[in-house]
This record gives C-alpha cells, sequence and structure tokens, in this order.
C-alpha cells in the first residue's frame, strides 16, 4: 500500500489510470503502475505495446488525455519537461538527446545553466561532474565533443545529464539497443550503483533477457493496456513472454529439413567502410545455396545493416562476391539496386519507413518501387502501362492478405503488419535467386510474423537462396537453417541452429569465441 | 592608386558594408536557431519605408529608426508564426515575404506621399549624420594613421559605429551567455533543448524577433543614413548580399563582420571602375564587380573554400518525436 | 489529424487560401484610401471583358504556364528552384543568338531553333546549382538565387559590351529580322476574327499548354517521371530502389531550367523582337506562385497562370485608371505564396476543425 500521509512515501512514482490517444490509436488504456523507491523497474511489452508512450507522458513529453501522476506520494501535474525536471525525473531517450558539436559540459548545462553567464554554469558543472564521475564510475572526458564519443559514452553523458539536474528517478527506454554487450553490461552496473545510493531506475525493454538480469520488478503491457506487475524473483522469461503477446507463445516455425543445392551466393573478404572512413564491415566471408536460409544473428550495429546495404546495392564495398558464378560488382557500374535487381537479388530492407516504401505513393506505385524498369509494367518504349501495375497489385495484395485490398490506398494508411506485407510480396513475387531480408517482422503484429514466416519458409522450399537479419533472436533461431553471428563487423562463427542456444550464441554475440575459435 | 584614393575607397567600404553587416547579424541569429530566413531583403525593404516615412514626419531619424525597426518587427512576427507555429516551408516564408514586402512598400509610399512610391528627401535631424570622432581634426596631420582615422574611422553616422560594436555583442551573447548556448543548441538539435526543458518555439522567437531588429536598424540606416529617404526597390538586392555573407562566414560573428567588409568593398569598388582599370590595365565591366560577391559565394558553397555546414536543424520545422 | 476529404484537399485549400489572399488585399485597398469592388471592376473590365485584354492575359499567362512548370517540375524533385528568373533570362539570350546570328527562312523554323536556344540556355543556366547541389550537397535554393543575380550582371555585360549595335544608347540588341516574327493572335486564321487589334498573345500560348500536356506525362506516366516523384519524396528510399539521385537532380534541374528558358520564345522573340534588359521582368518569380498555388500539377498550373494572367494585366490597368499603384500585384503576388506554400498547414488545420464539427453535428442528430 503507498503510504501517502507519511513523509516516507514507499513508491517514487505511481500512475493512476493513464490514458492517451493519437488520432484513432489507443497508445495507453488506463494504466496503473507503482515503482518503489530504490528499485530497478521493468517494463517489457512487444513494439507498439505503448511503453515509450507512457515514459514520455511521465517526462511531460506528452500529455495524457486522463490519469494521475504521483511522485513521492504527492500528486504532481507534469504538464512539460521542465516539471519533470523540477519533480526529479530524469530520462534516457533511445535516440540521444544531445547537441552534436557541443562539449559534454555544455550538453550537461543546457537548460540547467546558473545565471545568465556562462562561465559560472561551466565551472560549477566542471566540479560537480568530477564528483558524479567517482560516485557512480561514469567517467567521460567533459571537454570532449559528443561527435566524437562513442555511443556507449553518449549514453553515459545523458546519465550524466540526468544527474547533474538532480533526478532521483531516472527512466532508460530501450538503452540496449545500440550498445555492444560489452556496453551493456557497463550500463547495468552503472544503474545497480545508481539503485545503491538510492535512485529509483525504470528501465523499458522489449528483451526479456535485460529484465531479468537487471530488474527488481517488472510490468508487462500489451496492446496500450498493464497487464501485470511482478517480482522479478518470482517469474520466468517464458511467463513474461505468454504475458507479452497474450497467448502461449514460442513462435515455432513449421519447417522441413533443408534441402541445399548449388551455391547461389559467394563472399569474400567484404569490407564496407562508412562515410566517416570508418570500417564497418571487416571481411566478411560466407556462402548461401539454394533452397537455404542463412540467419545472421547479432545485437544491432555490428555491420548486419552495412552487410546488406552492400549486397542489396545501396552501399560500395570491397572484396568479390558471385552471384551463381558470376561475379557480382560491389562498387561503381553496376552495383546499384537495379543492376541487382536484374540479376535476380530481391531485398527487403530493414527499414520499410525510410527504404522499403514511399509512404505517400499508393499501394500500386509502392509495388513498382525498385521494379519501375519491369518490362511487364511498361506500355512501350515511352510510357509505364499504370494499368497494368494496379492489377498486378491486386493480385499480390490477394495473394499476401492485404487489408484493405485497395492498390489506390496511400502506403501510410495500412498498418505496420499490412505495409511489411506490401514489400514482402513485391520482393517475393520476383521469384528471386537470393532474397536479402532485414528485420522482417519489426514492428508487426503476430497474425502477420506468423504469415511471413511462412512465405520465407515457402520461398526457401521453391528453391531461394536467403540472407535473413534479425536481431530478434527466436526468429533467427526458428527460421534458419544455419546461423552466422556477426560481432563488430566480422563473423564470429557459423553454428547449427539444431546443436546451439541462446547461451552460445549470446556469448558469440558478445564477441566471446568459447571453444578457442579463431575470430 | 593613391593613399587619398585608397582611404576614400575604404570610406565607402564602411558606409556600405554597414546596412549588410546589420542584415548578415540579423539572419545570423534566426538562423542559429534553426529559421532560415531568405526574407532578409523584405525586413530591410519594410524598414527602410517606415524610417523614412517617419523621419520625414517627426524630423526625428530616431523616430524613424525605431518605426523601421517596428515595421521589420511585424514581418518577423509573420515569419515566425507562419515557420515556428503553424511550421510552414521557412524559405517559401521568406520568398513571400520578399514580395509583400517589396509591394506594400511602393504602395504606402506612394499613398502617404505621392512621389511614386518615394519619400520626400530628409534633412538635418531626419536622418543620421555623420559623427566626428575625437581628435579627429588634431590627428589629421600625423602621417598615414592620420588620414586613415579622420577618413576612414571617423566620419561615419552613429549606426555604423552601432553595427560594429553589435558584432562584438553577437559574438558575446552568442559564446558566453546561456542565451547563446541554448540557441546554437536549438539550431542543432532541438530535441535536446526541448527535453531540457526550454522551450523551443520561445526560443526561436525570440531569435527571430531579434533578427526583426536588426533588419529594422539596417533599413532605417538605408534610408535615413547612407541615402535621404526611402526609394523603391532601394535595398536592390542587400539582403541576399547578407545572406551570402552569413553563408560565407559560416554563421560565425567575427567571419560575418569580415565577409561584410569585403562584399562592401565589391560594392565600393563597383562605384569606382576607374580605379580598377587602373590596377589591372584591363577593362573590367562594371557588372563582373557587382557580380563578385556572388559568384564567390557560390564558390564558398561548393565547398572549395572549406565546407559551409549550416546549423544542423535549420529549415525543418520542430515537430516533437521520441 | 483526421483528413480532409479528397475534393477539399483538391479544390477547397487553394479556393480557401486564395480567397485570403484576396481578402487582405481588399483590405490594402481600402487602407490606402481606394475602393476594392471598385478596383476589381477595372480589373476585370480590362482583363477579360474584351479580346483586346485578352490577348494580355493569355500573353502573361504564357510566360507564367512556362516558369510554373519549371518550378513544378522541380518541386516533385524535392528541389526548390528559384532560378526560374536567371534562367529565363539566359532563356532570352539563347532567343537572341539564335535569331540574330542564324539565317532563318521561315518562322515555323525559327521558331524550333529558338526554342531548342531557349531551352538550352535555361537548363545550361541551371546546371551549375544542380551540378552543386548532386555533388557538393550546396544548397539550391541559395545557388539559384545567387545565379539570377549572376545573371542580371552577365545580361547587362552582354546587352551593354557585346550584343548592342554600335551607335545605340538603350542597352539592347538589334532588332530580330522579320522572318523570326511570330504570328500573334490577330494574325492567326480563325482567331484574328476575335482579336481584330494587335496584342502579344502568340502562337507561343499553344506551346506552353502543350508542354503542361508534356510535364503531367512526363510525371505520371513515364518512368522517369516516376524516378523524379519517388527521390523527391524520399532520398534514402530512392536509393535502396536504385535510383541514382545525381542523375535524377541533373535531369530534373535541366528540364526545370530548360522549362524557364522556353518562357523567352514568348516575351523576346513572341513580343519584344529583340532582347532588352530584365526581359523576364520577375515572371520566374511568379512561377513560384503558380506552381504553388496551382499544387503542383500541370493543370493546377495553367489555371494559377490564367488567374496571374488576370492579375498582371488587371494590375497594369489599375495602375492606368486608378489611384492604385501596379505594385498591388506584387502584393497579390506574395501573400498568394504566402497562403498557399507556407500557410498550407494554417488553411488545413482550420478547414479539418469545421469539417469536424460538421460531422460531430450529423453524428447528434443521427
Amino acid at each position: 500500500m503507498a503510504n501517502q500521509s507519511g513523509a516516507e512515501a514507499a513508491y517514487a512514482i505511481e500512475l493512476k489510470g493513464i490514458s492517451k490517444a493519437f488520432g484513432p490509436v489507443q497508445a495507453n488504456k488506463d494504466i496503473n503502475i507503482a515503482v518503489p523507491k530504490g528499485t530497478i523497474h521493468g517494463i517489457i511489452g512487444e513494439n507498439g505495446a505503448g511503453k515509450s508512450t507512457l515514459m514520455s507522458i511521465l517526462y511531460g513529453f506528452y500529455k495524457a488525455d486522463a490519469g494521475q501522476i504521483f511522485v513521492n506520494g504527492q500528486l504532481t501535474p507534469i504538464p512539460d519537461s521542465q516539471s519533470a525536471i523540477r519533480a526529479g525525473i530524469g530520462m534516457v531517450f533511445q535516440h540521444f538527446k544531445l547537441v552534436q558539436n557541443f562539449t559534454v559540459l555544455e550538453n550537461i548545462i543546457l537548460g540547467a545553466e546558473e545565471g545568465q553567464m556562462l562561465n559560472t554554469s561551466l565551472t560549477k558543472a566542471r566540479k560537480e561532474l568530477e564528483r558524479l564521475a567517482r560516485d557512480y564510475d561514469l567517467e567521460v572526458d567533459p571537454d570532449a565533443l559528443i561527435e566524437d564519443l562513442s555511443v556507449g559514452h553518449q549514453q553515459r553523458v545523458e546519465i550524466l545529464k540526468a544527474l547533474y539536474r538532480q533526478a532521483d528517478i531516472l527512466i532508460l527506454d530501450e538503452p540496449t539497443g545500440v550498445l555492444t554487450p560489452d556496453e551493456a553490461d557497463h550500463l547495468f552496473r552503472i544503474l545497480k550503483g545508481l539503485k545503491e545510493q538510492g535512485k529509483t531506475v525504470i528501465l523499458i525493454t522489449h528483451k526479456l533477457r535485460e529484465i531479468m538480469e537487471a530488474t527488481d520488478n517488472v510490468s508487462v503491457m500489451r496492446r496500450g493496456t498493464m497487464v501485470a506487475t511482478v517480482k522479478t524473483a518470482e517469474t520466468s522469461p517464458e511467463q513474461l513472454a505468454e504475458l507479452m503477446v497474450g497467448r502461449k507463445v514460442l513462435l515455432e516455425v513449421d519447417k522441413g529439413t533443408a534441402r541445399p543445392g548449388e551455391v547461389v551466393l559467394k563472399v569474400e573478404d567484404l569490407r564496407v567502410r562508412d562515410e566517416h572512413k570508418v570500417e564497418r564491415l571487416k571481411g566478411i566471408s560466407f556462402e548461401i545455396r539454394a533452397g537455404e536460409i542463412l540467419g545472421i544473428a547479432g545485437v544491432a550495429g555490428n555491420g548486419q545493416s552495412e552487410l546488406l546495404a552492400a549486397l542489396g546495392g545501396m552501399q560500395a564495398a570491397t572484396g568479390t562476391a558471385t552471384l551463381k558464378g558470376a561475379p557480382l560488382p560491389l562498387s561503381g557500374a553496376g552495383s546499384d539496386g537495379q543492376s541487382r535487381r536484374r540479376s535476380g537479388i530481391a531485398h527487403v530492407p530493414e527499414d520499410r519507413h525510410h527504404h522499403g516504401l514511399i509512404l505517400d505513393f499508393t499501394a500500386w506505385e509502392n509495388v513498382a518501387f525498385g521494379y519501375f524498369n519491369d518490362p511487364r509494367y511498361q506500355k512501350n518504349a515511352l510510357f509505364m502501362d499504370n494499368d497494368a501495375i494496379r492489377a498486378d497489385t491486386e493480385r499480390k495484395m490477394a495473394k499476401f492478405d492485404v487489408r484493405p485490398p485497395i492498390p489506390t490506398l496511400a502506403a501510410k494508411s495500412f498498418s505496420g503488419g499490412n505495409q511489411q506485407k506490401i514489400v514482402v510480396a513485391r520482393e517475393m513475387e520476383q521469384n528471386p535467386a537470393l532474397l536479402l531480408i532485414g528485420q522482417p517482422t519489426r514492428g508487426v503484429d503476430i497474425g502477420a510474423i506468423e504469415f511471413i514466416h511462412k512465405q520465407i519458409i515457402a520461398l526457401r522450399d521453391a528453391g531461394a537462396a536467403i540472407l535473413l537479419v534479425s536481431v530478434e533472436l527466436d526468429e533467427i533461431m526458428s527460421l534458419s537453417d544455419r546461423i552466422a553471428v556477426m560481432f563488430d563487423g566480422r563473423i564470429m562463427g557459423f553454428r547449427d541452429p539444431e546443436k546451439t542456444d541462446e547461451r552460445e550464441l549470446g556469448l558469440l554475440m558478445a564477441g566471446v569465441t568459447g571453444k578457442g575459435e579463431a575470430a | 592608386m593613391d593613399y587619398a584614393t585608397l582611404l576614400q575607397l575604404l570610406d565607402s567600404t564602411l558606409r556600405l558594408a554597414t546596412p549588410l553587416l546589420l542584415a548578415c547579424l540579423a539572419g545570423l541569429y534566426s538562423e542559429r536557431s534553426g529559421v532560415f530566413d531568405i526574407g532578409l531583403e523584405g525586413k530591410m525593404l519594410v524598414a527602410a519605408m517606415c524610417a523614412g516615412a517617419v523621419a520625414f514626419y517627426t524630423g526625428s531619424a530616431w523616430v524613424g529608426a525605431l518605426a523601421g525597426i517596428a515595421g521589420s518587427l511585424v514581418f518577423a512576427l509573420i515569419h515566425g508564426v507562419t515557420s515556428i507555429t503553424f511550421r510552414g516551408n521557412q524559405l517559401i516564408a521568406g520568398v513571400a515575404l520578399n514580395f509583400l514586402a517589396s509591394g506594400m512598400t511602393v504602395l504606402v509610399a506612394q499613398y502617404l506621399f505621392g512621389q511614386g512610391g518615394r519619400t520626400p528627401p530628409l534633412e538635418g535631424a531626419a536622418r543620421f549624420n555623420p559623427i566626428d570622432l575625437p581628435l579627429s581634426e588634431t590627428l589629421k596631420g600625423v602621417p598615414v594613421i592620420g588620414p586613415f582615422y579622420h577618413e576612414v574611422i571617423s566620419g561615419h553616422s552613429i549606426l555604423v559605429y552601432a553595427a560594429f560594436a553589435i558584432v562584438a555583442l553577437t559574438w558575446w551573447v552568442l559564446y558566453r551567455t546561456r542565451y547563446g548556448l541554448r540557441l546554437r543548441a536549438v539550431g542543432e538539435n532541438p530535441a535536446a533543448v526541448d527535453t531540457a526543458g526550454v522551450s523551443v518555439p520561445a526560443l526561436r522567437f525570440s531569435a527571430v524577433m531579434v533578427t526583426g531588429v536588426l533588419c529594422g536598424l539596417a533599413g532605417a540606416y538605408m534610408a535615413t543614413a547612407l541615402q535621404a529617404g526611402f526609394g523603391k526597390e532601394m535595398t536592390a538586392g542587400r539582403g541576399y548580399i547578407a545572406l551570402a555573407a552569413l553563408i560565407f562566414a559560416k554563421w560565425r560573428p567575427i567571419q560575418a563582420m569580415w565577409a561584410c567588409l569585403l562584399f562592401g568593398f565589391f560594392q565600393a569598388l563597383a562605384t569606382r571602375p576607374d580605379i580598377v582599370e587602373g590596377i589591372v590595365q584591363v577593362k573590367i565591366p562594371v557588372s563582373f564587380i557587382e557580380a563578385l560577391p556572388y559568384v564567390l559565394t557560390v564558390f564558398v558553397l561548393a565547398g572549395f573554400v572549406g565546407k559551409a555546414i549550416p546549423p544542423r536543424a535549420g529549415g525543418e520545422p520542430y515537430v516533437k518525436e521520441r | 489529424m483526421d483528413r480532409l476529404p479528397r475534393w477539399a484537399d483538391v479544390a477547397l485549400v487553394p479556393f480557401v487560401s486564395l480567397t485570403l489572399a484576396a481578402l487582405i488585399s481588399a483590405l490594402v485597398i481600402i487602407a490606402i484610401g481606394q475602393d476594392p469592388w471598385e478596383a476589381i471592376k477595372v480589373m476585370v473590365q480590362g482583363s477579360v471583358m474584351n479580346a483586346y485584354g485578352w490577348g494580355y492575359t493569355l500573353y502573361y499567362a504564357t510566360s507564367f504556364m512556362f516558369t510554373g512548370l519549371a518550378v513544378t517540375v522541380a518541386f516533385h524533385a524535392g528541389l526548390f528552384n528559384i532560378g526560374g528568373e536567371g534562367q529565363a533570362q539566359l532563356g532570352g539570350l539563347g532567343v537572341a543568338l539564335v535569331c540574330l546570328f542564324l539565317p532563318w527562312p521561315h518562322w515555323t523554323l525559327a521558331l524550333l531553333g529558338a526554342s531548342l536556344g531557349a531551352a538550352l540556355f535555361g537548363a545550361a543556366w541551371a546546371a551549375i546549382p544542380a551540378y552543386l547541389q548532386a555533388k557538393r550537397g550546396s544548397h539550391i535554393v541559395i545557388t539559384t538565387i545567387m545565379f539570377n543575380y549572376i545573371a542580371a550582371s552577365l545580361m547587362i555585360f552582354m546587352l551593354v559590351d557585346v550584343l548592342r549595335p554600335p551607335g545605340k544608347m538603350d542597352p539592347a540588341t538589334a532588332n530580330f529580322p522579320p522572318e523570326t516574327h511570330l504570328p500573334s493572335f490577330n494574325e492567326i486564321p480563325g482567331l484574328n476574327l476575335v482579336f481584330t487589334s494587335g496584342v502579344p498573345a502568340n502562337v507561343t500560348f499553344f506551346i506552353a499548354l502543350a508542354m503542361a500536356v508534356v510535364v503531367w506525362l512526363l510525371l505520371w506516366r513515364t518512368r522517369l517521371g516516376y524516378q523524379i516523384r519517388a527521390f523527391g519524396k524520399s532520398e534514402p528510399a530512392a536509393r535502396y530502389a536504385g535510383i541514382n539521385p545525381t542523375r535524377i537532380i541533373m535531369i530534373t534541374m535541366l528540364i526545370s531550367g530548360g522549362l524557364a528558358g522556353l518562357m523567352a520564345i514568348n516575351n523576346v522573340m513572341g513580343e519584344a523582337e529583340r532582347l532588352l534588359g530584365n526581359s523576364a521582368s520577375g515572371a520566374g518569380f511568379i512561377g513560384i506562385a503558380v506552381a504553388l498555388m496551382g499544387r503542383n500539377h500541370p493543370v493546377g498550373v495553367v489555371l494559377a497562370a490564367l488567374l496571374f494572367g488576370f492579375l498582371f494585366q488587371g494590375g497594369a490597368e489599375l495602375g492606368l485608371w486608378t489611384k492604385i499603384p501596379i505594385e498591388l500585384r506584387t502584393v497579390v503576388q506574395g501573400l498568394v505564396i504566402l497562403f498557399t506554400g507556407a500557410l498550407d498547414m494554417m488553411v488545413r488545420m482550420l478547414l479539418t476543425r469545421i469539417f469536424a464539427l460538421f460531422r460531430t453535428r450529423k453524428l447528434e442528430a443521427a
């Protein structure tokens, strides 16, 4: 029970009856949650369950349509971020809110300056920063520019920003998504240190492992509602997963054994540098056979995106690659997306909003996206045959059960799952020799996930070679015929999904090669 | 070219650089806050008309300058409401304001004075007159430095000195004050400012208002100091040259001053083609000298003279997102 | 936010924007002590109530169609081409060189040659900003503004120091040979029954209409147009689809500059019959208003160009017959750009509220 009358309230945060709608979408429905002081409290849920919305309301970034917020037992309206900061709440967003060309110190005092002049603030902040670094193991160079810092260090700056504002309650939104396993471990040590100093931490994540590892209590959200709050010690990953999804899961995919044929794609010593000349792929070699799914496991940001981009013709690379024995150019002429499609490579990109679709275009225009040169879509040498594209779209929509099946509707009007189905239908229906598919089910509801998984298997059985990239280990394990684990731009090793487990893959993903295998 | 001619040239450089400099600094505030402003020209023009008209009626250049600032502020406010409140396209808003200014100034001036869109000539206290700096006459005899002080430094209107003082002030505000820190931050990453509990719209509006004030001074200088009254389209693209100078200076105040002096120098040269011809021994068409600031700016934009990277959030209306 | 019905989006939004612009213009006229009703009567009388007025209205509209289409094409690729003015002036130079220095047996051939010259010169003037945008990331808005000024200086130089006939004072070329004379409406059989006195509108009008059709076909019926529109919506997505950004930026700007340059066959070849200073006289900028008003669709552009033709001719009449200065049309131009281009969101929000109000009323009534 909350002790609201006493000087010491038991709960750092209590939310009562919080609701929030974005247009027709109800992101939060009558949410109640209580976070005991001095604990690490996890909030877990699928994509789009409403976790981030809830925390953004707590930080005054959004205004709730209904409900009350209690901080330390006091009713505290939080209309804006300033009020949240005053109430002792700090937030580390998934996408950092830092000024790239400012120093660490400048970022830390921004909005929390002492008086009109900068000098006094900077001097004070420098001292305070030294103290915080000592107390919480948060070393960072105060005069470094943010753009020169690693992601892990940038995150530390965000935490320091909150602590500098004397936050007692710290919210972290999906903090490990961009971190290497090492950095993630360090983060959890920092969080435990904060807890020991009496701070309250709210950790938002969709990863069960992190919840089990780092939290005291955990609240589960599903489709905008709060399903349960339990003590972490008294629950299991299986139970949490079931609560998250609302029914028995582990998505066991019904698939027969693979019958690999000839080698379709062979890649040797593939290297990619980003625009800052930093090497993101450090010599990758592998091959995929017809009728085989090669799954790439790894923490986001370890080179998987670059691998897809290089093979999909979006980014120049070095090394050699062959497709069915014919050389596949990795840079210059013949390495663009059009050439790739002509040579029989289809690509479902990781990010359908930024790459896979033009949201303002209609569904039928999107079905021709990337395939506008396809002879079937041309009326004559001059004009495209829009009627033919519309007819083709209707056919694909029916086959992939896209709802609503209206080709003239704008892509942005479809739900995430149906948008993804449009992309998947477009690419798979090309009957490619090789399918590159990244995060096939990100932000997609359970029904569509199962459908898309079935299609991937069907395409494999029809003899396509498939390169599957996903940060969801479950997905990799259930779909792949072989698994390659990537870490820091390299492949750490190949595994047979039948003969490995999450623990072994997790170690490889952290860059640890258990059996003395060469990296 | 003899020393006296050089001094003359530098003297007109200062006079011609002043409106550029004021407009350039004006643009610096707005653009640093993330609001691109190609409407500097229009704000200057409106200010010039208001200043010219009111100075004529009141006989006071000072009241005229205030009126100029007020006129420019109205336009700045429209720009702010359009591009901050309603998140409209900042560039299109700027273009619209320039046309609005170009037409409105003539309409109003014609209505008030009936002289084909001009104000009557201003005299006496209705203009900002040259000020002789202390010891100007005394030091005149000192070789080299004396004439320089007398001819170039001394003998300008108060607004010229104000413009250069504002350079120093702007530097100080930008790099030494809380406001400057927030201003620089909001143009780079408004989300950082927002999550730090500072209102992005308020900050941007304040910057756009400062832009209005400085454009007001620039316009007032045009009508009541550089020339004696307002004339149709009298700013003649100075707003765009100021914009060019701002890019040339990579959005920094001290460099903006040098850029404006350089472009002012070109404008001074364009009025004296005989000098140019004397130096290079070839007849250079005046139009070439007039085009120099623009050509130079294109070179800067092309990254041949170091890369000009605008404030990262510039041109984009701020929409909250996680 | 609820969405507007399609008909409201296509027709009502521009209509409301235009009404707002007209209302404020009326207020401006009242403020300078004149009668807006009288003004509109004079404008209508002088521009659309007789063939002579139409001859001017359509002449102006022809120029605006070209520059409006130029802005439209660039907009679809996400490029804001403010350089139409300079490109149109260079187009004029192209026309002048073709007409003055090449022998032409007949006006039809001269028209072909001059069109080519106009488009080439206009395109060339757009090519450098396009290249700098594509290869070096220089913002095309700023570079095209700079190129407008450079064009103005270049034209002064060409007219004063190069093309001016010896002994002449005014900065202009010699008159074009009579073989290059384009038929005006009063010289075209059939049309001359309506247009009995000399008017500046000429055959170029039909070329402008044809260009509107061509632009429509290009954008919505060809692969190139598809790629232009896709690139304009999302550059990263275009890259994924294998659309080459450099190629699209270059081609789009060449088309855009070419269209702006083509305007010169209307005013330089069709009307002045020699090249004068400031030949584009602001039509390049009006193209921005026309494109915004026309919602970046060729049909809309043609209608908006007619409207601005009316505004331009009517504005000139105002200058002649009333105390309202001709500059009123610049004010209206600014207001139209402001409301249709920059305050689009405000108008939409307003209409969405009104629609939502009606919807709830209907629900309550039911």
